[in-house]
């Protein structure tokens, strides 16, 4: 392996009034160098003006995401080795404003993420005295999957719709919408599905299912989507039922 | 200088303990105006990488005595122990909440919430949502804020500074990064819920974002820090990373091996070791269910013996999970598998993962009450901020995850009341010492072009003197190596300049401004563990070995002192029921309580 890997960097500054370019660096090429290590060399040790976020560096604060050769990716989980001898070009995620450099704009998601009334609603509430909710672990293996989401936002830079459809609520805000949904403690459906079932929301959907090729964590927002679909045409059908619905 | 934003209550750190307690404010008096201010989006915070889980009594089988008398004991009898009964108390009430509000909770077959052994434990008592807890917690906790209106949410402003006049704080400065402009943020109560300050040293499971800032910030306003020479090494981090390997994975029967293959804790009085398939393995209290301080010591003496492993990235000893198999692996412990996979770059099915101990977890902070509010009329602070005090000189593991929801509950409640009952702001000077604080900002960072000092540079040398001074093992000549090396990056920072001289999005001057709490913080610490001359807990001098219960019975209490060295005070432990005693683990032991004596 060579001792060295060129990284092409996405560069923009908002105060230059400039366009953005591509700053190269050469990095050490370490075995254990992840992406986001690569970036923190070039920080530390060469410009420090050089901008983006992360945390944890364990793949699961959901801050670091970036295009990587044009993927999306967790850069804290992205090691240099797969990319040799590389170069490789690093970009802000796709579908996103850049704030500065590295860095997008996350309004909109933060925005859509509210939205969905993302918590629990319950007709009858318990008291504290009362004691927990009963749910079966098959009860929790329903929605289990789409709540391991970690608002990374890799699967908008990866969604053809999000990319065009300024409305669009977006794989993990729907996801998370079906999260609720499919939890047997909450009683929120009704309020939920007059906005997932908007023209922004499940049925703006393509099924490309490049969200859950990219996703990190396995949530598979594209089966989340069409389940909700499969529930709402069901409901649709319902609706002319002489007794309304079940 | 930019209009100045007023609020009644205005929580700083987005984390489980700021989440909890803007949730407390805002349903004790929905007619307060709330806001959070924070340097990440909520769902980024350090929370999110908790592991194991939550401790809270509900099952038949525990009883609060056992749950206050486990975290004394494991607190070398440091911690206060009506703060401890006030936690043990309302920790189920809290777990239970949050259950309500969406955390999935693992579960038994009935449909009830399941609970797990953790170290230093009489009986299972650790909620869980398989080996994400703190993920999941902050998750539900961030959405379930969604739903109160009254509550302005800053995300990403970064917070510089604690406006105190007449003799209160009344609100903050803070940095909106987008812009790079510095805010003045009027609050009638402030909350601190910054998280801890790991970053001090070189190898931390802790994320980036803990540097300590809101230690930093109250420290500088007048406020003590209390305990911070107790800083907690977690016995299972990846060599190199330090990314934390959770102490589930023992609870659920995973056993520590030397290079010789053998469960070398035994050799340090903590027990004698089942067969993993011994059904009444593991031992709870005992071996590798022991306390993190006295399983991060016994591996430091199994490297002097040379009984540890080699490698690249540092010495290290195997946690073996493979008995349990893939499926439980799959099931209990899947985070652990995934982690040990992309970082460790062993599957735990075939293969023992490679640990050692790393720098986790600050039991020491902004001293507060038992009521979360610190000396400093109009400031609280709760979570590992804070020190109430709890974790004493180590904390049990998985108290610190229901600590944030009890004490950021209390935090939110009192603040909230408080804010009610003082209405009023010194609006004139309050601005004069934010415009005071711009231009600290502009003259010492943005617009100075003469330094020569490089930030990393200085963080490096901070966070290795931290390590070989202040370590697991210290004694006075190693600390006062370490405070006078902080004493001299101090005054090196002073000469600190930027590359970056731009304002949006500045991550360069953040860094600057992190590097000057941690300098701050790190030399709190080092002078608290200098002037405590015995070995309780996760404080071990070699040069004082024993505890010291006539003279140490106590907190330590750092001053921020400009110039000089802290002020080093010290305050009394409460203790209510449970006189001092020896700590026993793997054994049978009696539990004396005052009213037996």
């Amino acid at each position: 392996m060579a001792d060295t890997i060129t990284i092409e960097v996405f560069r923009y500054r908002p105060e230059d009034g400039a366009e953005p370019v591509y700053d190269t660096f050469d990095v050490p090429l370490r075995q254990e160098w992840r992406v986001l290590d690569a970036l923190n060399h070039v920080k530390d040790e060469v410009d420090g003006s050089l901008t983006f976020r992360w945390s944890c560096r364990m793949g699961v604060c959901g801050s670091c995401g970036m295009m990587v050769n044009g993927v999306p990716k967790l850069t804290c989980s992205a090691f240099l080795r797969d990319f040799a001898p590389g170069p490789i070009r690093i970009d802000p995620l796709d579908g996103f404003p850049v704030e500065r450099d590295l860095v997008t704009v996350l309004d909109d998601f933060m925005g859509k993420l509210s939205a969905v009334t993302p918590w629990m609603v319950h007709k009858d509430e318990r008291s504290v005295e009362q004691g927990e909710y009963r749910q079966s672990p098959a009860e929790l293996a329903q929605f289990k999957q789409y709540s391991m989401c970690i608002n990374c936002t890799l699967c908008y830079a990866a969604c053809p719709v999000y990319t065009h459809e300024d409305d669009f609520l977006g794989p993990a805000v729907l996801a998370l919408a079906q999260r609720y949904n499919l939890d047997s403690r909450d009683d929120g459906n009704e309020q939920r599905y007059p906005l997932i079932w908007s023209d922004s929301g499940i049925w703006d959907c393509t099924f490309v299912g490049e969200c859950s090729v990219v996703c990190p964590k396995h949530v598979d927002p594209s089966a989340a989507i069409q389940q909700a679909k499969v529930q709402s045409a069901q409901s649709f059908f319902a609706s002319f039922l002489p007794f309304g619905k079940r | 200088m930019a209009e100045t934003i007023q609020h009644d209550v205005v929580i700083i750190g987005g984390g489980g303990a700021g989440l909890r307690a803007v949730i407390a404010a805002a349903e004790a008096h929905p007619d307060l105006d709330i806001a959070m201010v924070s340097k990440v989006y909520p769902m980024r915070s350090h929370t999110v990488s908790a592991e194991g889980g939550a401790a809270g009594v509900i099952k038949d089988n525990d009883s609060k005595e056992n749950h206050i008398h486990d975290t004394i004991s494991g607190a070398d009898w440091l911690a206060d122990q009506d703060a401890v009964e006030y936690f043990v108390d309302e920790a189920p009430k809290e777990l239970t909440l949050l259950e309500h509000w969406g955390c999935p909770w693992s579960r038994e077959p009935d449909g009830s919430v399941a609970v797990r052994p953790f170290g230093g434990m009489l009986i299972e008592r650790t909620w869980f949502a398989a080996d994400k807890t703190g993920f999941h917690m902050l998750h539900a906790l961030f959405q379930t804020s969604l739903k109160y209106t009254q509550v302005t949410r800053y995300d990403e402003w970064f917070a510089t500074r604690l406006l105190v006049e007449n003799g209160r704080c009344q609100g903050l400065t803070a940095i909106e990064l987008r812009t790079g402009q510095v805010r003045t943020i009027l609050a009638k109560a402030v909350i601190m819920c910054t998280g801890g300050g790991g970053r001090i040293f070189p190898f931390t499971t802790n994320a980036a974002i803990k540097t300590g800032d809101g230690m930093g910030m109250a420290y500088l306003a007048g406020v003590p820090l209390k305990d911070m020479e107790f800083v907690q090494y977690h016995p299972t981090g990846l060599p190199g990373s330090g990314i934390l390997i959770t102490e589930a994975a023992r609870g659920e029967g995973g056993i520590l091996l030397n290079n010789k293959g053998e469960r070398y804790l035994e050799a340090y009085n903590l027990g004698t070791p089942l067969d993993v398939d011994d059904p009444e393995h593991p031992v709870k209290r005992s071996m590798e269910l022991g306390p993190r301080d006295r399983l991060s010591q016994a591996f430091m003496h199994e490297q002097d013996q040379g009984n540890v492993f080699d490698s690249e990235f540092g010495t290290y000893v195997q946690l073996d999970v493979r008995h349990l198999g893939e499926k439980e692996i799959n099931r209990k412990i899947p985070f652990v598998r995934e982690l040990a996979k992309n970082y460790g770059g062993v599957d735990p099915v075939n293969e023992p993962i490679p640990v050692r101990p790393v720098v986790h977890y600050m039991m020491g902070g902004v001293a507060t009450d038992i009521s979360a509010a610190t000396e400093l009329p109009g400031l609280w602070a709760a979570g590992e901020t804070a020190c109430v005090s709890l974790n004493g000189a180590n904390r049990l593991g998985s108290n610190s995850l229901t600590e944030l929801l009890v004490f950021g509950a209390r935090a939110g409640e009192g603040a909230a009341e408080w804010a009610r009952e003082h209405p009023d702001f010194d609006t004139a000077a309050l601005e004069a010492q934010a415009e005071a604080e711009q231009r600290r900002i502009a003259d010492n960072f943005i617009n100075k072009q003469d330094g020569t000092e490089r930030i990393s540079t200085i963080r490096t040398e901070l966070q290795t003197a931290m390590e070989s001074g202040a370590g697991i093992y210290r004694t006075e000549q190693s600390l006062q190596a370490t405070a006078d090396k902080i004493a001299e990056l101090k005054e090196r920072f002073k000469n600190v300049g930027l590359d970056d001289h731009s304002l949006s999005f500045n991550t360069e001057l953040t860094s600057a401004l992190e590097l000057e709490f941690m300098l701050e913080i790190a030399e709190s610490l080092a002078h608290s563990a200098l002037q405590r001359t015995e070995s309780r807990g996760s404080h071990q001098r070699t040069d004082y070995e024993a505890r010291d219960d006539a003279n140490f019975l106590r907190h330590s209490l750092a001053r921020y002192n400009a110039g000089g060295a802290p002020a080093i005070d010290y305050q009394d432990v409460v203790i209510t029921n449970w006189p001092p005693a020896e700590r026993v683990y793997g054994a049978e032991e009696t539990v004396v309580k005052t009213d037996d004596v």
